[in-house]
């Protein structure tokens, strides 16, 4: 492939590119994201491959494998174009018969479309599919029609075309005009206008400045910029060319952990492809403007998606943050201006070239614009990653997009922001979500991680567990966060385990003072913030657990015990025989009893209980009731 | 260099530009409490006990001083409830881990703090980085340094370099404030390389 030179050879290649693909050409797309791949995607693509050969229809048909589509609870998934048909948790038994039907007849294979849990009503395209339906994917819309390892696939459908316009028709400072008008905030957590922080980078007197790409995405259960990484890898990169022109950098950065291979693998191809075809490297497109990328792998550290410690592990030393009050967008990388920003911020970038700053501001509220992309998971019927307005509530993200708490449950709470974040409880539940107000909320947006708690979730433990996750990823250098969260985990586990003393809450409140004036940095001030929001909400879990050595949710191990309500008891000998700690004693016609000597409280009882008899239950904060007798014990049964 | 004039504790201070809060109040007679603070070092802000307060555009912000520039009519309290409070907090939380430390108990008179106030864990380093950024900043061999992160952060002499450089220098044995470092230096001579000490010996 030669160089493209100019804008106009771009265009010129993209139309011939086009020229060559019949849209209406039967085309498999099957997600290759990570979450899929572990679910068999790559077995089912291989599958594809050798069924179409099989057949001889390598001519007529196209697969491939895309990028993540964000619905990974039901993965693999596959969409078939032109007809837009969407397959779920397909393997590679149903290929056969999906290439014979679909492909060849053109029927649908009813058994592998979307089906509600709820009404069972079933959905064919993958915008009839409520998941989708109530979303508006802007960056996440195009992964399942690319794939990532294809610059071709990214020109076809209209990559580069923001760089081409920026080199060729604007400046540098409209660039950043436009940025600013979009009122587009960072991304990965705080909020900052990504348009100041450039001017910020932009102004500052040097002549040697970095953009760098944030992607040591490791809040727990949190993966939207792996997505977006893995699955559209040149639409980050075609951000941050557009961001190194308007700030004035040649060098950027792409910091992404080395946990996320397939990540690095394609973002590793894009930007070898990238070079090839002149769209980074010397004199880009013929504009006189350079511009290359580096890739760096971070070692596994939270930390590093500090700001000042990812920079500090770039210049190759131990990720620690620096101690310093003077912005990173002025002295950041090697003392040199350093604009840091998120995945999905580089991602926004070239759509608000594209279509104007007007187009981004029409979506989410007044201090909020753009759309964002969310990890829903925890106890939610359709985990995934959702990409949703600003401004959309709670309770539409839960119940439209996510189908709702399973298992009939009832919603509790919704953990948002990662260890930095808090928090929300139900009654919230009709919150607006932005910035500013999930802060006030007492969460943050943080990256985007967004954690369903049901009623069988214990607020404490939550807490105890971000605390847990804390303890190994704070970097350990100020004395507030290394020797603060030890303690507040002490108290915490302790709370949990019935250990809990009064003045506790107290302490932890002192404790979370201290972290969140005097810590370094952002993860250390943050840290408390686990324990404030639910000590905001849900004090009276704490205090059940400390006064009363009870735990509500009926989760926290040692407090609460399983107990065989001998009324109910059938003698069916289910749980006796499936309890591995051998802790039940009974028989085919006596009342089982728990010896709680013996009981290591792993709820096999409970599950294998039969709901008609639903003699095993938790209780909590009240002793066990003594056994009954020996001699009541037996059960007898009319004969039949 | 131009010189700045800004206010800590009510007194005017003169100060050049590019100076700390700490090194202005420290010209000026005003003492304000380190740990992790060496003159001869970077400035490391791990330590977190020179916290002050600084009025910032009409808002109090707590900053420490070892770090935080000095500006033109900044106005900086060196001790208040809040401020108090932090290093109260701060000497007790390391105080469980070096309850005999002398540096620690003279300040934790000076602010009331209890050594008692949570479960003894006598690892007895407090992590101030004293040996470690010595060693490499003005000695260059970084002889000593930080293994693990965290909770689990502790410092070790590396033996390689421990066994050639430590018996003729041991110039960080007397900024530690505890008795860990030299305790640790003699555990790696022992384990590492003890026929040097039996020469010694």
């Amino acid at each position: 492939m030669a160089r493209l030179n100019s804008p106009e050879e771009l265009e010129k290649f993209r139309q011939e590119l086009l020229s060559k693909r019949d849209p209406n050409t039967p085309c498999i797309s099957v997600c290759a994201g990570a979450g899929c791949v572990a679910s068999g995607a790559n077995e089912v693509i291989a599958a594809f491959k050798a069924e179409i050969e099989k057949q001889g229809l390598q001519a007529d048909v196209d697969t491939k494998g895309t990028g993540c589509p964000g619905f990974c609870e039901r993965g693999p998934v596959v969409v078939i174009y032109p007809e837009e048909i969407c397959y779920l948790q397909v393997k590679p038994e149903d290929v056969t018969e999906i290439v014979s039907q679909t492909i060849k007849e053109k029927k649908v294979v009813d058994r592998l479309v979307y089906a509600d849990t709820t009404t069972g009503e079933k959905a064919t395209h993958e915008s009839d599919i409520p998941f989708y339906k109530n979303q508006e994917r802007n960056l996440l819309g195009s992964n399942i029609k690319i794939d990532p390892k294809s610059i071709d696939d990214y020109l076809a459908i209209g990559g580069y075309s923001a760089l081409a316009k920026v080199l060729s028709r604007m400046s540098g400072e409209e660039v950043l005009g436009e940025v600013k008008k979009s009122n587009l905030r960072g991304r990965g957590g705080g909020g900052f206008p990504t348009g100041r922080k450039w001017e910020e980078s932009r102004n500052a007197p040097d002549e040697i400045k970095y953009v760098i790409v944030n992607a040591d995405e490791g809040d727990p259960g949190a993966f939207m910029d792996r997505a977006l990484l893995e699955g559209n890898p040149h639409s980050i990169l075609e951000g941050l060319i557009i961001g190194g022109y308007a700030v004035g950098a040649h060098e950027g950065f792409i910091y992404v952990r080395q946990e996320y291979p397939l990540a690095v693998e394609n973002v590793t191809i894009a930007i070898k492809q990238a070079e090839a075809y002149g769209l980074l490297g010397k004199n880009i497109l013929g504009s006189g403007f350079d511009f290359t990328v580096k890739v760096h792998q971070g070692a596994g550290a939270f930390v590093c998606g500090e700001s000042s410690a990812l920079m500090t592990a770039l210049e190759g030393k131990a990720g620690e943050p620096r101690p310093k009050y003077i912005h990173t967008a002025v002295k950041g990388v090697w003392d040199h201006p350093s604009v840091l920003n998120n995945v999905e911020t580089w991602a926004n970038v070239p759509l608000i070239i594209n279509k104007g700053a007007d187009w981004f501001t029409q979506f989410g509220t007044e201090r909020s614009k753009g759309t964002k992309i969310f990890s829903l998971v925890g106890k939610i019927n359709n985990t995934g990653l959702v990409e949703v307005p600003m401004g959309i509530t709670l309770k539409d993200i839960i119940y439209k997009i996510g189908g709702g708490i399973p298992g009939g449950k009832r919603f509790k709470a919704v953990q948002t922001g990662g260890p930095s974040g808090g928090c929300i409880p139900e009654k919230l539940s009709d919150l607006e979500v932005g910035y500013d107000e999930l802060t006030k909320a007492g969460s943050m947006m943080g990256s985007g991680g967004m954690i369903v708690l049901d009623e069988d979730t214990c607020m404490v433990d939550v807490a105890r567990y971000f605390l847990d996750f804390l303890t190994d990823e704070s970097c350990g250098k100020c004395v507030p966060c290394r020797e603060g969260i030890r303690q507040m985990l002490k108290i915490l586990t302790n709370i949990t385990k019935g250990k809990g003393e009064t003045g506790d809450i107290e302490l932890l409140e002192e404790l979370a003072e201290v972290a969140k004036e005097a810590a370094l940095c952002a993860l250390g001030k943050s840290a408390p913030n686990p324990i404030l929001s639910t000590l905001k909400y849900f004090r009276d879990e704490y205090e059940a657990h400390i006064k009363e050595k009870r735990c509500p949710a009926l989760s926290c191990k040692e407090l609460i015990a399983y107990h065989i309500d001998p009324e109910k008891c059938k003698a069916c000998m289910i749980c006796l025989r499936k309890c591995p700690a051998s802790a039940i004693t009974g028989g085919k016609n006596k009342i089982h009893i728990i010896d709680q000597e013996k009981c290591t409280k792993c709820g096999t009882c409970l599950e294998a209980c039969p709901p008609r008899f639903g003699a095993v239950h938790k209780i909590s904060g009240e002793p066990v009731p003594a056994p009954i007798p020996e001699d009541a014990r037996t059960i007898i049964r009319k004969s039949r | 260099m131009s010189e700045i004039l800004l206010q800590i504790d009510g007194k005017e201070v003169r100060a050049r530009e590019g100076m700390t809060i700490l090194e202005a109040a420290q010209g000026a007679g005003i003492s304000i409490p380190t740990l992790c603070h060496h003159e001869k070092l970077e400035p490391y802000g791990a330590c977190r006990i020179c916290t002050v307060e600084v009025e910032v555009r009409g808002g109090t912000r707590l900053v420490v001083s070892c770090i935080y520039p000095v500006e033109k009519n900044l106005i900086v309290r060196t001790r208040s409830e809040k401020v108090d409070r932090i290093r109260k907090m701060i000497l007790e939380l390391l105080l469980a881990h070096a309850p005999d430390s002398f540096v620690l108990h003279d300040l934790a008179e000076e602010y009331g703090a209890d050594k008692n106030r949570f479960e003894k864990e006598a690892s007895f380093c407090i992590h101030c980085g004293l040996c470690v950024r010595y060693c490499a900043e003005v000695k260059k061999k970084n002889a000593v340094g930080f293994v693990d992160r965290g909770t689990r952060r502790e410092i070790n002499f590396i033996p390689e370099i421990a066994s050639k450089e430590c018996n003729i220098c041991k110039e960080c044995f007397p900024l530690c404030p505890t008795s860990y470092l030299q305790a640790t230096f003699v555990l790696t001579e022992a384990l590492a390389f003890p026929s040097s000490s039996s020469e010694i010996l």
